[in-house]
């Protein structure tokens, strides 16, 4: 394993489990990417940096270990070797870090990602000083990539969308029904995350983490927690920690329920949205009366969780979720046994497991696929490693996979919280959290139900953020539907882009 | 088949009574009188995300289920604002989603209102104003209630509508 020699010269970092982090010089930087694809290891985020300090970051995803690569550079070199020829999925996080900190990859897609016209081309965000004037209101012309050829016509849908979604635009160059080609354009609900993470306090940045995804509040909060207690290196409550699990079981389950239910609308089947809406309301009011909130943004703070539970709601939870299950079992085997809606789930939208691994697929749309990774199991953070998840996969990687991935998610969540009200630890739930030294840095990383989601952390002077960066596991799946949609017909998109359900403000940022 | 029918026939009518208007969250007064004879109580409702994280958008997702079941009060969502009455917007508006807001407005045919959801929709929220943002919806198209919250829950979304199509009790 080529991989083995960089672990080995790599220093522990702090946060998540199996981190580790190493220095490398430019030669080394497309060497490491090599050694990584040739270990079966994946990239898992990139990131540049271009204000206090220059570099390129990367973190790669191996079966025992995450490793974040640092690539520094002189302030006035603001390029770095691409790696987009060994991770396709290195493309649009290169353009992305480019918009944002002028810290450009070598590779050939130059073409500006979360840069609309909204501000001057020549404004670097996480860069300059003082933000200026706000650009042009201009619809700008994206070069999208133009197929040719007889009875070809394109059909352009979005940034608004045509039902309760987030914005973003969809390219799709169709014969007749058929799609021979989507190329997606997203950036359109980018609001300055990063730049403002930069101008957070290290004790404040959950809150703003909690809202890079309202709907992976929870696992956004746990990651970027994870990484300033591990800065601070302290040590959390254990019933904190186990109160942290049982949220993000609830924001599974909740997230499940609908997007199943949504699955069962959109092919047409209407009774499983009835259905299943109505588990996730009684579910979601169940969570209210647990934790104290239907969503539970701002639950997780630094050093523990914002509020205890009773006993005796944390049983009513418990009682809650069974009888969910009950009946969610039976909207399940109604969507097994119903011809129509097993005519629309199967066989469309596939990714191949080789297209998996060619594109670095992540979460539960890699599980689908065939890839069988949940960071709950392979790289367990208490309490994790006493909870023993079984991990959900399928081959198939078509609606119906993914729909079973989810079906199998939710029973599995089901018992984890079964489990952990069972087991909660008592003692307290929040611990201080010392501030830590400037230039410390450490990653997060917890499995959302979309799948892993990452947050880098460098402290900054006086207690500020540094640098923080979000990392969501759409990054990686975005690039997939476009080759999930390729052959089916439009009218199969939306059940196609539902069964992903991937997150644009996540991506955006 | 049976197994559908014994599932609808279990469950039964849950739907829940829905919340009063709330004359708190009126931003603005529009000639109530013509829009109330105008939509009367059918109203479409057109929602436009224009920047947020999405959790706003998962309690606008509620109100379609069974508790809150927005379409027995004549409420109902559509796909396009040219079948609008009212636009339903989260935020904060992102500039680059500045210019699509706008233009979702103007093809609204008039009378129409304008309902903005969540703190950041309301006020700019955490966001507030950057290069990226523009913070509040109030801050591109008009706005006549604001329903702040983040999330808030569906029966305060739900009142905001109905606070939106229903006369002020603070008027003359």
């Amino acid at each position: 394993m080529a991989i083995r020699k960089w672990l080995d010269r790599s220093q522990p970092l702090a946060g998540a489990p199996g981190a580790r982090s190493i220095d490398v010089g430019p030669n080394d930087w497309r060497q490491v990417a090599l050694d990584v694809a040739a270990s079966d290891g994946r990239l898992h985020a990139l990131w540049t940096e271009g204000a206090d300090r220059t570099a390129a970051q990367a973190v790669y995803a191996g079966d025992d270990f995450l490793l974040l690569v640092t690539l520094p550079l002189a302030r006035d070199e603001a390029t770095y070797p691409g790696l987009s020829d060994i991770f396709q999925t290195a493309s649009r996080m290169q353009r992305a870090a480019a918009d944002l900190t002028g810290v450009r990859a070598l590779d050939t897609d130059a073409r500006p990602w979360l840069r609309h016209a909204a501000w001057p081309a020549d404004y670097r965000p996480l860069a300059a000083g003082e933000p200026v004037a706000a650009g042009e209101l201009r619809a700008d012309d994206y070069a999208f990539v133009r197929v040719g050829g007889d009875g070809v016509h394109e059909i352009p849908v979005g940034p608004v969308h045509a039902g309760i979604i987030e914005p973003g635009h969809f390219r799709f160059s169709v014969v007749g029904e058929k799609v021979l080609r989507l190329e997606e354009r997203l950036g359109y609900v980018h609001k300055g995350i990063e730049r403002l993470f930069a101008r957070t306090r290290l004790t404040d940045g959950h809150r703003l983490a909690a809202r890079v995804s309202g709907d992976s509040t929870v696992a956004y909060s746990w990651a970027y927690c994870q990484a300033l207690e591990g800065l601070a290196g302290m040590q959390v409550p254990a019933r904190a920690l186990w109160l942290r699990a049982l949220a993000l079981e609830a924001e599974r389950i909740a997230n499940h329920l609908g997007d199943l239910g949504a699955l069962g609308n959109d092919a047409g089947f209407a009774f499983g949205l009835a259905q299943l809406s109505r588990l996730k309301e009684i579910w979601l009011r169940a969570t209210e009366a647990a934790l104290g909130r239907r969503y539970l943004n701002d639950f997780v703070v630094p050093g523990g969780v914002a509020v205890d539970a009773e006993p005796e709601r944390i049983a009513e939870l418990a009682a809650c979720v069974r009888s969910i299950a009950a009946d969610a079992q039976v909207v399940r085997d109604i969507f097994d046994e119903h011809a129509g809606v097993r005519d629309r789930f199967v066989a469309t939208g596939i990714v191949t497991p080789e297209l998996a691994v060619q594109l670095g697929l992540v979460g539960l749309a890699a599980r689908a696929s065939g890839q069988d990774r949940d960071l709950r199991v392979d790289l367990p953070c208490a309490p994790y490693d006493e909870l023993a998840v079984r991990k959900a996969v399928r081959n198939d990687g078509d609606v119906a996979a993914r729909v079973a991935v989810r079906f199998d998610e939710l029973a599995e969540s089901v018992r984890l919280v079964g489990a952990i009200a069972a087991q909660l630890p008592s003692g307290g739930t929040r611990a201080d959290v010392a501030v830590p030294a400037a230039g410390a840095t450490g990653i997060g990383a917890v499995e959302s139900w979309r799948g892993p989601v990452l947050v880098g952390l460098r402290a900054g002077e006086d207690g500020m953020i540094g640098r923080c960066h979000p990392h969501d596991p759409s990054w990686q799946n975005w690039p997939a539907l476009e080759y999930a949609i390729i052959g089916n017909i439009v009218p199969d998109f939306p059940l196609i882009n539902k069964s992903f359900n991937l997150s644009y403000s996540g991506h955006d940022l | 088949m049976w197994k559908t029918f014994k599932q609808i026939g279990s469950v039964g009518i849950i739907t829940e009574a829905p919340p009063a208007p709330a004359d708190e969250l009126r931003v603005r007064e529009q000639l109530q009188a013509q829009i109330l004879a105008t939509l009367g109580r059918a109203l479409c409702i057109r929602q436009v995300d224009a920047g947020s994280c999405n959790g706003c958008e998962l309690e606008i997702h509620a109100l379609n289920n069974a508790f809150y079941n927005v379409e027995g009060l004549g409420v109902r969502f559509v796909a396009s604002p040219r079948h609008a009455d009212l636009l339903l917007v989260t935020g904060p508006v992102a500039r680059n989603m500045e210019l699509a807001l706008k233009r979702t407005y103007d093809a609204t045919p008039d009378p129409k209102l304008v309902v903005a959801i969540g703190d950041c929709g309301s006020m700019g929220g955490i966001f507030g104003c950057s290069y990226a943002s523009a913070g509040a919806v109030g801050n591109v198209i008009p706005v006549d209630v604001a329903v702040p919250g983040c999330p808030p829950s569906p029966n305060r979304i739900l009142a905001g509508i109905l606070t939106a199509i229903s006369a002020s009790s603070r008027a003359r």
